[in-house]
Order: structure tokens, then sequence, then C-alpha cells
């Protein structure tokens, strides 16, 4: 410059943050909470109508003898799902989201801050139904469902990897409608593990109540294995 | 559409971190995995929409896009991957869990300058 002066480089900061580190920070605090509490903590994910609400309709009314269960359902606008969901007498809460495509664990933890969490033993997270925005976001909890229903076609897990691998266990849902929409089993579970080699399958119908006992059998070990570690922390011998 | 709410995340994020400084933010360097569930162009957009009448307006996205990369147990090496179809092992065709990179969302650095400098030596 003809003054003489030099331009100083910028100076470089390093950071090295997640930029969800906030969400991070309270999911971690969440999933505390939940482990004291002993409570397994269940985050359903699907695109819209894939059958989240009517499975969970099912095994919150077949469950209710065995288990204390409580639900967060989460939707852009209305009280229906939770509506629905309530019929089975278990605690449900709808998180009515606005414009927000994904639930977020600051909502989560605001929702469930005046239930005594020692009193539940299986909490539901029913997210808003998006296969995209949902995968970004921890919730605290323990295990990640994500449905997809026959009607679907067996290739979506191939155009939604990040869901398909931030999942534990993927549900095969309407398995009653499977014949008629000619669905092909043996390429969705090939679809599904080229990007989540180890995950859980299960095929099952809400409506015929098909392949519910195996889903059942999985929450019963889970809720048992979550007690037994929260006990085993919580009261060392 | 949730790169809004990752936009608004990185700008309370880059604010909370220059708090009580006197700077001026040239650049945001971020690491986008393939498999972060960003889309780039919208992160992009959103962050301008975000920082409108902020310090940090005009501030410059740089954003780095991360491939997928797995550990393939069978060659004993991290292997990168093209697409995200699928997680196996470009050399042998093994499939691997053991994802090594591709899911970052992450703020590597900061380009500032120092407002006061600039006024001592301009
Ligand atoms: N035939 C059949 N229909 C089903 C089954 N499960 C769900 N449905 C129907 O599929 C439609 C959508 O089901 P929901 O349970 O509302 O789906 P959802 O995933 O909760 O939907 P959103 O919350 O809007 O994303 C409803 O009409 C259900 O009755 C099933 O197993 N068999
Ligand atoms: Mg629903
Ligand atoms: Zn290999």
């Amino acid at each position: 410059m003809a003054d003489g002066t030099v331009l100083v480089p910028p100076r470089i900061l390093e950071l090295r943050q997640n930029i969800l580190k906030k969400n991070d920070l309270l999911a971690r605090d969440l999933r505390q909470r939940f482990a004291e509490a002993g409570v397994y903590v269940l985050n359903l994910v699907s695109g819209p109508g894939a059958g989240k609400t009517r499975l969970l309709q099912r095994t919150l009314t077949e469950l209710a003898p065995e288990f204390h269960m409580a639900t967060l359902v989460g939707d852009l606008a209305t009280q229906n799902d939770a509506r629905r969901l309530q019929e089975s007498g278990t605690t449900v809460r709808q998180i009515e989201t606005g414009t927000l495509c994904h639930l977020e664990a600051e909502m989560v933890a605001s929702y469930v801050q005046d239930w005594n969490l020692a009193e539940i033993d299986l909490l539901f997270i029913e997210n808003v139904g998006n296969l995209v925005c949902p995968s970004s976001y921890d919730l605290g909890e323990d295990g990640r469902v994500v449905l997809f229903s026959t009607t679907d076609g067996e290739d979506k897990p191939l155009k939604y990897p990040t869901l398909i691998n931030s999942a534990d266990l993927a549900i095969i849902s309407k398995l009653d409608l499977a014949e008629a929409a000619e669905f092909d089993h043996a390429a969705m579970h090939r679809a599904l593990r080229e990007m989540r080699p180890d995950i859980k399958i299960l095929e099952l119908s809400a409506k015929t109540g098909e392949g519910l006992e195996a889903w059942y059998s999985h929450l019963r070990s889970s809720i048992e294995a979550k007690k037994e570690a929260s006990h085993v922390s919580g009261n060392p011998r | 559409m949730h790169e809004l709410s990752v936009a608004s995340d990185l700008l309370e994020l880059v604010q909370a971190e220059l708090k009580g400084q006197e700077v001026q933010v040239e650049s945001i360097h971020l690491k986008l995995g393939v498999l972060a569930g960003v889309v780039k162009e919208a992160l992009e957009f959103s962050f301008e929409v975000v920082t409108q009448r902020t310090e940090l307006a005009g501030a410059k996205l740089l954003i780095e896009d991360v491939p997928l990369g797995i550990y393939c147990l069978n060659c004993k090496a991290e292997k990168v991957l093209e697409g995200v179809q699928s997680l196996r092992c470009p050399e042998c065709g093994q499939l691997s869990g053991d994802i090594r990179q591709g899911k970052e969302l992450e703020l590597v650095t900061l380009a500032v300058r120092d407002l006061e400098r600039q006024e001592v030596y301009g």
C-alpha cells in the first residue's frame, strides 16, 4: 500500500467443535437422567405415515399390564397422534414443533421435566415424520428405531443413508400389505445392511399382530437390561 | 430442511466463542461429512439468512466436504469410499461398520481480524 502499511493476515482461531454441540450436551444430560432412573428410551423415526403411531397404540395397550410406559410424540401441528395414543390409558404428551422438522434434546428435556422418571420403565419418543432431519439430533435415547413400510419400496434405505446409519433397529411395518405391494424382503434387508451391517431387523404388522411378539420380547429384554444397569451403578453393593 | 437450525446453532456457537473480543470474522471453516445429513447449498443459504444484520454478516463460509471413510478389517487399512450407498471396501468388497470419517458437522477454524489493531496500523 502507498503509505507502507502491510495488510496483516487474519488470525486463525482453532475451534474444532461439533456444530450441534449444544444439542449433544443436552442429550448427554438426558441420557444420564434416564440412566439413573432406569428408563429405557426409544426414538422412533420414519417418513410420514410409515406406521409409528399405530404400532405404538397397539404396543402401549398390549404391554400396559407389564410396564409403566410414557410417550412423547412430535408433529408439526395437531394433537391427533397424542389423542390416538392416549386411548391406551398411558401417559402421552404431544410436542407441536411448528415449523421444525425434527425433535431436539431441549424439547424432550422440557417435556419430561415434571415427570417422575423413576416410575417409568419405557419411554417412547415418536419423532416428526421425516427421513432426513431427525437423524442429526441425539435425544438421549438408548436406541433409535427406523420404520419402513412394505409399501414404501425396498430401495428407500439407499435414499436415506444417514438415517439408516444412525439406527439400531429397523422395523419393516405393514407386513399385511407386503404381498399386494410385491414387497421384496431380501432386497430390503440387503439395502439396510449395506449402510448398517449390524442392524437388527424386525418385520411386523400392527394391524394383524404378526411379528409383534419379537418386538415385545426385544422391548422386554432391553427394559430388563436397562434396569439391571441402573441398579448396578445406582446402589453399589 | 433442518439446515436453518444448524445455521443458527453455528451462529450461536461463533458468537459465544468470540464473546467480549473486538474482532471481525473474515471466514468460517467447516467440515461437512457426506453422512452428516446436511445439504451444503441449503446450509450456505441458511447461514446467509441467519447472519443478516448480525456482526457475522458477510463472513465467508468455507465448507470442506469429507467423503466416507471406513476401516476394512480384511485389508487392515482405512479406505475412502466414493458414494454413500454402501459401506463396502472398494478394494476387497468386505462390509465394514467401522466408520472413520464422513459424519463431521464441525466448526474447524475462524479467521478473524482484530478491530483495534487495524485502527492503529490502518
Ligand atoms: N394395513 C396396515 N395399515 C397400517 C399399519 N400400520 C399403520 N397403518 C396405517 O397407515 C397409516 C399411517 O399410520 P400412522 O401410524 O399414523 O403413521 P405414522 O408413522 O405415525 O405417521 P406420521 O406420524 O404422520 O408420520 C394409517 O392409516 C394406519 O392405519 C399396518 O400394519 N397395516
Ligand atoms: Mg404418527
Ligand atoms: Zn478391504
